[in-house]
């Protein structure tokens, strides 16, 4: 079994990365630590046995009133056998969570939609700006906090107010 | 010889060849792009947001929305995940006509990208007789659903009612027509001249890059990896079908042309196997918490009143679980990570739209070529906005 090999490169290599394993409906899913993820996250893409190529989605889940607040859900896939895995991570409010865009492209403007809508900030990202809001919009719709309809929600949407990026 | 000046071009967000409210800013040194930032969210309407706040039946127009030119293709990818999720079986004839809808789904998406591709980049008649082939379509959806884009005729546990026989001969009409349709749009691009040197190796991209960049669907096919999800992880009775997975081999514009013209013939085949063996059988699941009572029964018997008055306030119950599934929308991975909390709202629902990832790579696809093919470009993708912003 080739995950079995890479579940034990990573034990072998970072012996304090691997938190949990466990198969969720079906589907394989491991949490990581977050001191060495990122150094485990390039051992699942690169390793031999059974490299995880597409970063299919990275999404957050705020649960909130808990500690730590949000989970970091990234769901990768190997092109090998076409197997996927899930790898969680728990995060702080307004933690750090290092980039994994210079592993996968496509981490770039996933990132880039967590930190939005999350509020979760990644660092060494190459370009860590909102990306579906604009550059003064407040607040991080997704969190539960964030309300569905505001004190502001009959006024009209004034376009002149909004700064963008350049 | 004078020095060349960079100069700055904005594409959109109204362009008509940037398919929906995409912008585009172009740097340019002559006519060439030396750099293209893609500005996305002019379509952002809060979809994973009201989904929080929906119960799990309301959700389904909400994904009507995402990639509008298919929508019944998201449908599938919604309520499959959401019987995962609630661990219910759906009856084989709801699985057989969901899968004609989506197949008919993406037969229609991929009418609206030949139409619109072909016109960007010039040939104007095939817009006309992929409309006119994408018509038969709106019909069909419009004789079982009543609506002819966004149908809704998915429900959870099953489709909202019976195929009327008309329904099936519509669908034998189309499948009998469309082979001379689709062989009509070949006979126009195909091995013509001027399409050929337009899309040939431009926008190339190699299977490994393809990966990196997240690309899945007919983009990703079009770089030769043979990934779908209809055949990697069957849903819906999908391994009953036969079909093929056409792949391309270099990854340019035309690789993916034809990876999509070949879909047509696949997804058509599909949807005439499904369609001669249609099981007989009910269309819903036997779950007194999710299916509606006979409107008979309503009228004659009071528990069945109640029953259909809470499925339709309250709605079907999920529990405390995770579940990831995606299916194989018309653009590709089309994903839904939903959390379960054991109400009858999802927690948090997540959707991976393939295009949100197709376009994250238009800067790498289009510098070093010129402006015009940059249209090209943009078109092989086959990008729709309502499902990049959501």
């Amino acid at each position: 079994m080739s995950y079995k090999n890479v579940i034990q490169t990573i034990n072998k290599k970072f012996p304090e990365a691997l938190v949990n394993e466990c198969e969720n409906k079906g589907q394989r899913e491991i949490t990581l630590a977050k001191s060495q993820f990122y150094e485990t996250m390039r051992v699942l893409q690169e390793n031999p046995d059974l490299p995880y190529d597409l970063l299919i989605d990275i999404l957050g889940i705020d649960y909130t009133p808990r500690t730590p607040r949000f989970d970091l859900v990234y769901v990768l896939l190997s092109t090998k056998d076409f197997s996927r895995l899930i790898v969680r991570l728990k995060a702080e409010e307004g933690e750090e969570i290092p980039s994994v865009s210079s592993i996968w492209h496509s981490a770039d403007w996933a990132e880039r939609e967590v930190y939005d809508l999350m509020g979760i900030p990644f660092s060494d990202h190459p370009d860590l700006k909102r990306i579906l809001t604009w550059k003064n919009f407040e607040g991080h719709p997704l969190r539960k906090d964030f309300p569905l309809e505001g004190k502001d929600f009959d006024k009209p949407f004034d376009p002149e107010t909004i700064e963008d990026y350049t | 010889m004078a020095e060349s000046k960079k100069m700055y071009l904005n594409m959109g967000p109204h362009h008509p060849a940037t398919h929906g409210v995409l912008r585009i800013e172009l740097e340019l040194e002559g006519e060439t792009i030396v750099n293209a930032t893609p500005r996305i969210g002019y379509l952002h309407r809060g979809i994973e947001k009201l989904a929080e706040n929906r119960n799990y039946q309301q959700i389904i127009p909400l994904t009507d929305r995402l990639d509008y030119a298919s929508a019944s293709a998201n449908n599938m990818g919604y309520c499959v995940t959401v019987e995962k999720l609630m661990g219910i079986e759906v009856p084989k004839r709801a699985q057989y006509l969901r899968v004609i809808m989506a197949e008919l789904a993406r037969i229609m998406g991929h009418h609206l990208w030949i139409g619109t591709h072909a016109l960007d980049i010039g040939a104007m008649s095939v817009v006309f007789y992929a409309f006119r082939d994408r018509e038969m379509i709106m019909d069909i959806n419009e004789e079982v659903a009543g609506y002819r884009l966004t149908p809704t005729f998915f429900r959870i546990g099953g489709v909202a009612h019976d195929a009327t026989p008309k329904f099936i001969e519509m669908v034998r009409d189309f499948v009998k027509w469309f082979p001379k349709g689709l062989d009509g749009y070949h006979k126009l691009l195909t091995e013509n001249k001027i399409w050929t040197t337009r899309t040939m190796d431009i926008g190339t991209i190699s299977a490994e890059e393809a990966v990196n960049y997240g690309f899945t669907g007919p983009s990703l096919r079009g770089s030769g990896v043979a990934y779908d999800l209809r055949k990697a992880f069957p849903y819906s009775s999908y391994d009953d079908f036969d079909f093929q997975i056409p792949v391309g081999d270099k990854g340019d514009v035309y690789d993916r042309y034809l990876v999509r013209m070949e879909e047509f013939s696949q997804s058509l085949k599909i949807i005439d196997q499904a369609i001669e063996n249609l099981p007989e059988g009910p269309v819903t699941v036997d779950n007194p918490w999710i299916s509606n009572p006979e409107l008979d029964e309503v009228q004659k018997d009071i528990s069945a009143l109640i029953r259909r008055f809470m499925i339709h306030v309250k709605g079907p119950v999920a529990p405390e679980a995770e579940v990831y599934h995606a299916v194989e929308g018309a653009k590709g991975e089309l994903g839904f990570y939903l959390v379960g909390d054991g109400s009858e709202h999802p927690y948090r629902l997540k959707i991976r739209s393939p295009c949100f990832y197709l376009a994250s790579a238009l800067p790498r696809l289009m510098i070093g070529h010129m402006v015009a093919d940059a249209i090209a470009i943009i078109g092989s993708i086959d990008v729709v906005l309502g499902e990049i912003d959501r």
